[in-house]
């Protein structure tokens, strides 16, 4: 292979001749075009650049940024330049690169003042939760004309939907809350053994799952596996314009798509939520009877004397408002998502971070109003 | 004066095959889509897989990327030791550089900006200048008239630009082998005629050779100097050769049909 070679020097006309050699190809390494541009820039300056290829070997896309630079430089000097002596390829790809003027609208690399960065959030923030009234808003509209009658969505869609946050969630929210239910047992266990008032477990646990412990833990898992998969069906959707031919053809993706999933998960979370209050409990009953010696019809009698039915309905209340929430917070951000992949990933993980805060706060609140009440 | 260049500039004259193609059958899941494909593409050739819609033009070009393993047969590229899917991987990869392709909706990564899809093969496989890779890559944006949008996000720019910003992508490598698929979907006349002019102009600066899958006629009688005609039907090809020779001289009904969009038929 032959070896790069540039050289360049003046003629007596005042004519600079750049002479190429060797095989200009990037993997080769090739020379800085700054050693020309340095000799064009030098007083006086050149009347005319030309080229002398006739011994180039072959070349890429190396040559081309070389000349470019050579090119660009040549051009702000006012310097004349004859391409004459490139070879064919490079000639035509040279005009091509310069045919289309760059376009100014470059941005700034400027990073923005904090105060504006800091104002930027805060009018973001602020429209967002503009936006999530405005989605509530709709939402409830939408379920009113549900109740008129008149809201139009597709029964198997809502069967799917029911299908999937119900029935398909049943083995991790089993799993999750008999580990839960063990969890609770084994930590009072530990305590209530030193007074002898081991048979409490049963009140414990029973209460404790009841009425905070499995709503809360149904809640959060149905977030992370149907809130999210809500987020991420609907972002999709919107990126592929589906959620636009809804509307042109007049049909409220309000009702379409989200007063669907609303309703299963409204419906389902009670049902995962008291197969949940089973779980935890039978979970309590195997520590029970295995490290305290409490027998299972035992525990079960003393579940039974503590537990009253008020317990039972404020925990699936609260899992239903829970569903309600979930299912809008999923909805509401992969509705609203941008169209590109990151945008769906970001929807996905908004809807998750929205879905458990308000899980948590909703139980706040219910727990402080419960309290107050005397439930 | 006869430099080494010129000699390669003019050497077209003999034809020296790029990609062979022997006794290619290719099935998905059990199911047969096409079988005895026998066809060669010439080095610098632009080389048109025509068939009507669900023909299996796509799913041939992605058995020619080496995305799909063919059920059987082979597909030989100029310069390698054997045919694609019995070399070894680490040669198969090597191969696969040599390829630049442009996808139908342009397949730019949306999480970066057009600069940094095109310098993203670049890094990954160049040993170069972070200052090079940025001239490169500018100057790869230059070559399809997206100079000034280095900054921009995928989503920011039009579908024909995006296209645009997929080709600069697909040439990053300097690539031998260039694949485009359906090119002109999605573009109006003009942008599609440009971009015709820019695969012919491509060709003949980078000395590259092209491969296109399209239905578009005016494309096809424009650009193309070979093709092979798939045929959804009797799931093979019907036809190969220069588009313009095929619809002078072909006697096949089916050929004729697909070249004159129908008339052929209905006006008997």
């Amino acid at each position: 292979m032959e070896q790069v070679d540039l050289q360049y020097a003046r003629g007596p006309d005042g004519t600079l001749r750049v002479a190429l050699a060797g095989d200009w190809k990037l993997a080769r390494g090739l020379p800085q075009s700054q050693g020309v541009i340095e000799e064009i820039e030098r007083s006086p300056l050149p009347r005319k650049v030309t080229f002398e290829t006739g011994v180039l070997a072959g070349w890429d896309s190396g040559l081309l940024t070389f000349l470019l630079a050579l090119l660009s430089r040549c051009a702000q000097l006012g310097v004349e330049v004859d391409r004459q002596g490139l070879p064919e390829g490079v000639s035509r790809l040279l005009a091509l690169a310069t045919a289309v003027p760059a376009t100014p609208g470059r941005r700034s690399s400027k990073p923005e003042p904090v105060l504006a960065r800091v104002g930027g959030v805060a009018i973001g923030f602020w429209i967002g939760f503009g936006e999530m009234l405005a989605f509530v808003g709709e939402a409830f509209l939408s379920l009113l004309r549900l109740f008129a009658g008149k809201a139009r969505f597709r029964r198997s869609d809502f069967l799917l939907v029911l299908q999937d946050c119900g029935a398909r969630s049943l083995p991790i929210v089993a799993l999750i809350n008999l580990l839960v239910g063990l969890i609770l047992a084994f930590v009072g266990a530990i305590e209530l053994r030193r007074f002898g008032a081991q048979i409490y477990v049963a009140d414990l646990v029973g209460i404790g799952m009841l009425r905070e412990i499995a709503p809360i833990m149904t809640g959060i898992i149905v977030t992370g596996r149907t809130g999210a998969s809500f987020a991420a069906q609907l972002g999709t959707m919107e990126a592929n314009e589906e959620i636009d031919a809804l509307r042109t053809l007049g049909i409220p993706p309000m009702d379409f798509l989200v007063l669907p999933r609303l309703l299963a998960l409204a419906l389902m979370m009670p049902l995962l939520c008291l197969y949940a209050d089973l779980l935890g409990i039978a979970g309590g009953l195997v520590v029970a009877g295995s490290m305290l010696q409490v027998s299972p019809m035992q525990y079960l009698l003393e579940t039974a004397h503590a537990v009253h039915l008020n317990d039972l309905f404020l925990g699936l209340f609260m899992s239903a408002v829970f569903g309600v929430l979930v299912a809008l917070a999923g909805c509401m951000r992969g509705v609203r998502s941008g169209r590109s992949a990151s945008a769906v990933g970001e929807a996905t993980t908004s809807a998750v971070v929205t879905g458990i805060v308000s899980i948590v706060v909703a139980t706040a609140i219910i727990t402080v109003i419960s309290y107050v009440l005397g439930i | 004066m006869s430099s080494a260049f010129e000699q390669r500039g003019n050497g077209t004259a003999e034809a020296r095959p790029k990609i062979t193609v022997s006794d290619l059958t290719m099935a998905y899941g059990g199911s047969l889509i096409m079988q005895d494909l026998n066809f060669t593409v010439n080095e610098r050739d632009i080389f048109i897989i025509m068939g009507g819609s669900g023909s299996g033009k796509s799913t041939l070009l992605r058995h020619l990327l080496g995305l799909h393993q063919p059920a059987r047969g082979t597909i030989h590229y100029q310069g390698s030791s054997a045919g694609f899917w019995e070399m070894a991987t680490p040669e198969r990869e090597r191969m696969l550089r040599r390829f630049g392709v442009l996808y139908q909706g342009g397949a730019l990564w949306s999480s970066m900006t057009l600069a940094e899809n095109v310098a993203l093969p670049l890094q990954e496989y160049a040993a170069l200048e972070a200052e090079e890779i940025s001239a490169l890559s500018s100057l790869k944006l230059a070559l399809v008239g997206l100079s000034g949008f280095e900054d921009y996000y995928p989503s920011e720019i039009s579908g024909g630009m995006k296209k645009r910003a997929g080709l600069a992508r697909a040439m990053a490598l300097d690539p031998d082998i260039l694949f485009f698929d359906e090119p002109s979907a999605g573009l109006d006349p003009l942008s599609s005629r440009r971009l015709d002019d820019l695969i012919l102009d491509l060709r003949d600066s980078l000395r590259a050779t092209i491969v296109v899958v399209t239905h578009e006629l005016a494309s096809i009688f424009a650009i193309a100097n070979n093709s092979v005609l798939l045929d959804g039907q009797s799931k093979t090809m019907i036809a190969s050769g220069n588009p313009k020779r095929l619809l002078a001289e072909s006697k096949d009904p089916r050929v004729l049909d697909f070249l004159t969009r129908g008339e052929g038929t209905i006006h008997g």
